[in-house]
């Protein structure tokens, strides 16, 4: 009871103390009803850059990505051009600092990225938001200056990276991984398995969490950078229900030798990493599966206010609007919890509540959303050439990826027991 | 003797926010125009402009010395300048009219544009313009111009080389026989046709570094320009809606048809 008004005290003061928000606001002339003396703004305000950003990569993704969602579906395999584009783009080091080729904007920034992608493919939005969210930030924290001098720049120029976490036998009990780093002389060794890798097949950089000393449980997992040169096999692709286009595969790796240098953030940290990256990989995840649910909106909405049965356009009858009205209200739900985290992230408030909260969310309402645009569109929807039907399968992976809803519960849960009891 | 060096060329890219080419139009419930309350952007015509200034520094390198965007227009009219520089236009100039202002009409700014390229110090060497605004379709604005400098024009283009060691510009016009090549002096007004370019989405590095180029806020009193509209809109409604047609069984049927609806010129 009385740590739950500690903890709410806690935090208006931290809010309190904190000024302006991050510099990049600062210069912002976004709202011109915004006054002088107030700081505080609806959760919808976004920089003049974040809005530039947004009409850009929407641009991008309309005309560049919109023509090849669907054979990249088909034939489970992401363009070259694309990943190309998104690079030239200057989407695949969003909060990179420009000495390493970055464009140094906001995690909002790229949270707005990872949305507006998803709206035409979640494929290319995972992709994006991976690279971004979880292989660059974890060498932009926790890095040497070295580490991130040989690696952001190429992460930020032209090569994809990767995160290697789960193995077979380790998903939700992430520490229970089994690959094993045995040290010999300045370099690693590294055995094992990792499955379920978003990114692999096109990657050259890889952030792989090995076991260094099993005796010591999870504080033995390290994390550490490895190239595709290295000899790093890439194994079985997975044939999926969603993101086809995302290739998913299980990596090898038989005496891998990895230099010593190539320890990220110091042995037997690999679980913190984790645990911290993991936590804004929730609000990217959560971004990708609001962009979603916006794309299926706003691809079978439209259509039911053309489509006419019994000389009305279906749209119309009460029925459908009142779906319709529910489906946006979902999604303006949705929004929020995102993008009021991903603020909260920016100000260095604790977000993992409310990043759980928002991951769990979109990816409900995701699978609500896209499920009732197939409905909407009647028997249309229903095939592939419309792509809406593409929505829904592609929605499913939110619930599990990223942290499982289940975990997202548990975590919330324990917030709240943690508040109340 | 020496020759003296080409001169360093200075663009200028004039650009007008208009309402975005994907809304759907409805007249106002007043009749007196459009609903203004949609998307606005960058003149489709205009960004081809900027891409253009942009390519060609990026073809002639160290021979362009500035590019710079200006635009006539309300507060909000500062987006589309912030875009062009994101697209790599160097510095802008805001000539800023009151939110309530009317339109200016392409003469007004014609007169303002000129008054813009006067008080450049280091002149301006080459104007490029979108051929029309797709709100009004005038396509008044480029021509306007030129005849105001006395200099010359090459609307429509949809190519552009620029010499400067020789100062001449050779211009692909489309017109409505098909192309005509123009070798024009500087300094040149260009409008540009749609075959012109496809302007390059404003990477997030390059947005990012338009935050640092500055934007100079000018007023139609400091550029001595009266920019009253000229033109009263009396009345704007929608075009009549399609009716459906008909079908006839055969060609007697169809002239007999076309008789009845008083078109003189069929004959049995």
């Amino acid at each position: 009871m009385f740590s739950a008004t500690r903890s709410l005290a806690a935090r208006s003061i931290r809010s309190r103390v904190l000024p302006v928000r991050s510099a990049a606001r600062a210069f912002s002339s976004s709202h011109a009803c915004r006054s002088e003396s107030s700081t505080l703004n609806s959760l919808d305000t976004f920089t003049d850059e974040e809005q530039m950003l947004r009409e850009s990569v929407k641009r991008f993704a309309t005309e560049v990505v919109g023509p090849k969602v669907r054979e990249m579906d088909e034939k489970e395999s992401m363009d070259p051009a694309i990943i190309k584009g998104l690079f030239e783009q200057g989407l695949m080091g969003i909060e990179t600092s420009a000495d390493h080729g970055g464009s140094e904007s906001s995690f909002t920034s790229a949270i707005i990225a990872i949305e507006e992608l998803a709206k035409i493919d979640p494929s290319v939005s995972v992709m994006c938001d991976v690279h971004n969210t979880l292989v660059n930030t974890i060498f932009r924290k926790y890095a040497t200056k070295e580490q991130q001098d040989e690696f952001l720049p190429q992460l930020s120029e032209s090569k994809l990276g990767s995160f290697c976490l789960s193995e077979p036998a380790s998903g939700s009990d992430a520490f229970a991984l089994q690959t094993r780093a045995k040290k010999d002389g300045d370099h690693w060794i590294i055995n094992g398995s990792k499955m379920w890798i978003t990114n692999s097949y096109e990657a050259e950089i890889f952030l792989i969490f090995a076991n260094v000393d099993p005796s010591k449980g999870y504080k033995g997992i390290t994390c550490f950078v490895a190239t595709k040169d290295m000899g790093i096999e890439i194994a079985k692709k997975e044939e999926k229900l969603g993101i086809r286009a995302s290739s998913t595969c299980t990596l090898n790796f038989d005496d891998l030798k990895v230099p010593a240098a190539n320890v990220i953030g110091g042995e037997g940290n690999g679980y913190k990493i984790a645990i911290e990256i993991l936590n804004e990989g929730r609000i990217g995840i959560a971004a990708q599966m609001l962009g979603l649910a916006q794309g299926a909106f706003d691809k079978a909405v439209p259509y039911t206010y053309t489509r006419s049965q019994f000389g009305q356009p279906v749209g119309t009858f009460q029925g459908m609007a009142f779906q319709i009205a529910q489906a946006a209200i979902e999604i303006e739900s949705a929004r929020l919890l995102t993008y009021n985290a991903a603020r909260r992230k920016e100000e260095g408030k604790s977000f993992t509540k409310e990043a759980a909260m928002a991951k769990y969310w979109a990816s409900v309402i995701a699978q609500r959303v896209s499920g009732q645009a197939i409905e909407w569109a009647g028997g249309v929807g229903f095939t592939r050439e419309t792509g809406i039907e593409k929505f829904w399968r592609d929605s499913k992976i939110g619930a599990i990826y990223e942290g499982t809803s289940n975990i997202q519960l548990q975590t919330i849960a324990r917030f709240i027991q943690k508040e109340y009891s | 003797m020496r020759p003296s060096a080409a001169r360093l060329l200075n663009i200028l890219v004039p650009i007008k926010r208009a309402v975005d080419y994907s809304v759907k139009i409805r007249v106002n419930p007043q009749q007196t125009g459009i609903d203004l309350n949609v998307k606005h952007s960058m003149n489709p015509f205009d960004e081809i402009a900027v891409e253009e200034a942009v390519r060609i520094r990026e073809r002639l390198k160290d021979a362009v010395k500035s590019i710079k965007v200006v635009t006539i227009g309300p507060s909000k009219s500062a987006e589309t300048l912030r875009t062009a520089l994101a697209m790599g236009a160097d510095s802008a100039i805001h000539v800023e009219i009151p939110d309530s202002a009317p339109p200016p009409e392409p003469l007004g700014i014609a007169k303002a544009l000129r008054a813009v390229i006067e008080r450049q110090k280091e002149g301006v060497d080459l104007v490029i313009l979108g051929k029309q605004a797709i709100d009004d379709d005038a396509g008044q604005t480029g021509q306007m111009l030129a005849g105001l400098m006395g200099w010359a024009q090459a609307t429509f283009a949809s190519k552009v080389e620029v010499n400067t060691a020789d100062k001449v510009a050779n211009v692909t016009r489309e017109i409505d026989g098909g192309l005509e090549e123009l070798k024009c002096q500087l300094p040149l007004v260009v409008t540009t046709d749609l075959r012109l370019n496809e302007p390059r989405y404003a990477s997030l590095p390059n947005i990012m570094k338009a935050k640092k180029k500055p934007i100079e806020k000018l007023s139609a009193t400091d550029l001595g320009v009266d920019l009253t509209p000229r033109l009263e809109t009396l009345k704007v409604t929608e075009p009549p809606k399609r009716v459906g047609g008909g079908k006839v069984e055969n060609v007697d049927e169809l002239i007999a048809k076309l008789k009845e609806a008083g078109i003189t010129a069929v004959k049995a």
